[in-house]
């Protein structure tokens, strides 16, 4: 068994030395804001000597809208046009966590049915999303058979959800007090048929991709996340899952049904780019798998909404505060939310794990890789910076 | 012990050393409590050393403008009880300042640099603490600061342009589509 991670002295924290760039043996490059191998719009300012990267700074801010800004003068059922927006590859979890965090200020029950069909859109969120790191991850390799492989399957699930809520991507499925809408007719095995597709698939992108030789050379070593780095950058998700520490809110803390669901932590054993692909991929199995287990066993009838909802346009919620969480492909992804008894939500903060991946993460593992590698590696980390900018 | 106890028994002890006040369980699992500034680091530090509270969520600030103050958010979790503790630190809104905590989590200056160019919390000795984050070359108040008024700023900034024709439906049918059928039958 790995060890718990410490806050190890020894773990050097420090910020580097300012390099002489009088010099003359450096080079500054911007990778970004548009770039291939860039996960969004976000730009690292790297330091070269030679070929390989000797200081990385990360810039964000071209995305930046304001949304929480934006949510203090909006009532509570207007931000939910709004929440979705902070992460483009998942809305869903912003619509789950906000109705989360409001329905418990406010006491609203959700009926079971509803709460097995937020599981449900959840899981679909994270295969959909996990679908279209694969294809950032083997483009950023050269390897650009995969990604039409594997964007073509999201797609597939994309309309799957297009034909539950109506969106494709802003579903607003999820609302105070439950959801939308019940499953449609046939939809169950539409979907079946589609998860028995992608699995297939997923054993193609086995060989393709992590079998290739030239993938596994690359990819090998690049990055290394270290178990006492853990805790002291905020690691959280597969890249902390990779050095072996099985954390996963899913189990640790279970929200919604997952508690009645059979599956285990996929770990692994040294945390570098390889392992992160090979992890989120056994994930990719573990979500259909989970998918399967809730089509099987969810109800099929009853409510989908609470019945004592209030007038959502004249809603108040009563002075409190409460920190709602849930377990995106990421890692951990969060809702503070805090109320004054108003018609407006006096603060919320979305906590987004490439806060820490993208910045801190990313600047350290950076210095000493190689510039081919610096795409690689950063969608390795699977970042997203809109919800760094919120 | 069981853990129930154990959160009491270091609330009880948190109380005595650091007049921690305030302490609300908001649900299981989540205790909020407030501390003074100049005991605040202290406290987080302890917490992070001692208690288990290893985790880092985030660090974030509320605007009390009402009240005069700031009010500074550390969220930490324990892994091993599964307990999230949220520090609250209220500083004043006149000349925010307070400690850096970046020598405990690598983070925290991600955190700070934000903080002190969204709400204007300065914290001296924080790493690249000057260096904008979101935005750039801003000379205004700090925009999440509750007097940012975001309409007056973009009306005054940004030059209104002339959108669309607005068209009632209603309208569009009866005089351009089918104008000889009567409007929308």
């Amino acid at each position: 068994m790995p060890q718990p991670p410490t806050h190890s002295a020894s773990l050097d924290m420090s910020q580097p030395e300012p390099l002489d760039l009088s010099s003359g043996k450096y080079v500054k490059l911007w990778q970004g804001p548009q770039h291939p191998g860039i996960t969004g719009n976000m730009s690292l300012e790297l330091t070269l000597c030679g070929d390989e990267i000797v200081e990385c700074k990360t810039h964000v801010g071209y995305l930046h809208r304001g949304f929480e800004k934006f949510m203090e003068r909006r009532t509570y059922i207007q931000n939910f046009t709004v929440v979705c927006r902070i992460a483009v590859p998942e809305p869903t979890f912003n619509e789950y966590l906000y109705s989360q965090a409001i329905e418990e200020l406010a006491g609203i029950e959700v009926p079971e049915h509803a709460v097995w069909l937020r599981a449900l859109n959840l899981e679909m969120m994270r295969l959909a999303s996990f679908l279209m790191w694969t294809g950032g991850i083997s483009g950023a390799f050269g390897l650009y058979t995969v990604p039409n492989w594997t964007l073509t399957y999201r797609d597939y699930l994309l309309d799957l959800f297009e034909e539950l809520t109506g969106a494709r991507i802003y579903h607003m499925y999820i609302v105070p007090g439950g959801v939308r809408n019940p499953l449609p007719d046939g939809w169950k095995e539409k979907t079946l048929e589609i998860l028995k597709g992608t699995e297939k698939l997923l054993r193609e992108v086995d060989r393709v991709m992590l079998n290739n030789t030239v993938f596994k050379t690359r990819t090998r070593g690049l990055g290394l996340i270290t178990p006492d780095m853990v805790d002291p950058y905020g690691i959280v998700g597969p890249n902390a899952r990779a050095t072996g520490l099985a954390r996963d809110l899913r189990k640790d803390e279970p929200y919604l049904i997952y508690d009645q669901l059979d599956f285990d932590v996929v770990t692994g054993s040294v945390s570098d780019a390889y392992e992160r692909t090979v992890l989120r991929q056994q994930e990719m199995y573990q979500c259909i798998d989970l998918i399967r287990q809730m089509l099987e066993r969810m109800p099929t009838s009853g409510p989908f909404q609470a019945a004592d909802m209030p007038n959502v346009l004249h809603w108040k919620i009563p002075p409190g505060e409460t920190y709602v969480k849930a377990e995106c492909t990421r890692g951990e992804y969060g809702y503070y939310v805090v109320t004054d008894g108003s018609e407006y939500v006096r603060r919320v903060h979305v906590r987004g794990p490439s806060y820490t991946h993208a910045i801190a993460v990313m600047e350290r593992l950076a210095v000493g890789t190689n510039i081919a590698d610096i795409a690689g590696l950063m969608v390795s980390l699977h970042t997203y910076p809109p919800e760094i900018e919120r | 012990m069981t853990e129930q106890n154990a959160s009491k028994t270091m609330l009880e002890r948190l109380t005595r050393e650091f007049q921690v006040s305030d302490i609300k369980q908001r649900k299981p699992g989540l205790t909020t409590i407030s501390v003074a500034k100049d005991m605040a680091e202290t406290l987080i530090r302890e917490l992070r050393d001692r208690e288990g509270y290893t985790h880092l969520n985030f660090m974030t600030a509320i605007d009390y403008i009402e009240r005069g103050y700031f009010t500074i958010v550390y969220m930490l979790h324990n892994y091993d009880t599964r307990s999230t503790l949220s520090v609250h630190v209220n500083i004043d809104r006149v000349n925010a300042s307070m400690t850096s905590i970046h020598t405990l989590w690598a983070q925290a200056w991600t955190y700070q640099r934000e903080l002190r160019e969204l709400w204007g919390i300065d914290f001296p000795g924080s790493p690249r603490i000057e260096e904008d984050f979101c935005l750039e070359g801003w000379d205004e108040i700090p925009p999440m600061r509750r007097e940012f008024d975001t309409v007056e700023y973009c009306e005054r900034t940004f030059e209104s342009r002339d959108g669309r024709e607005t068209v009632d439906p209603r309208e569009h049918m009866h005089e351009v589509i089918f104008p000889q059928r009567g409007g929308d039958n």
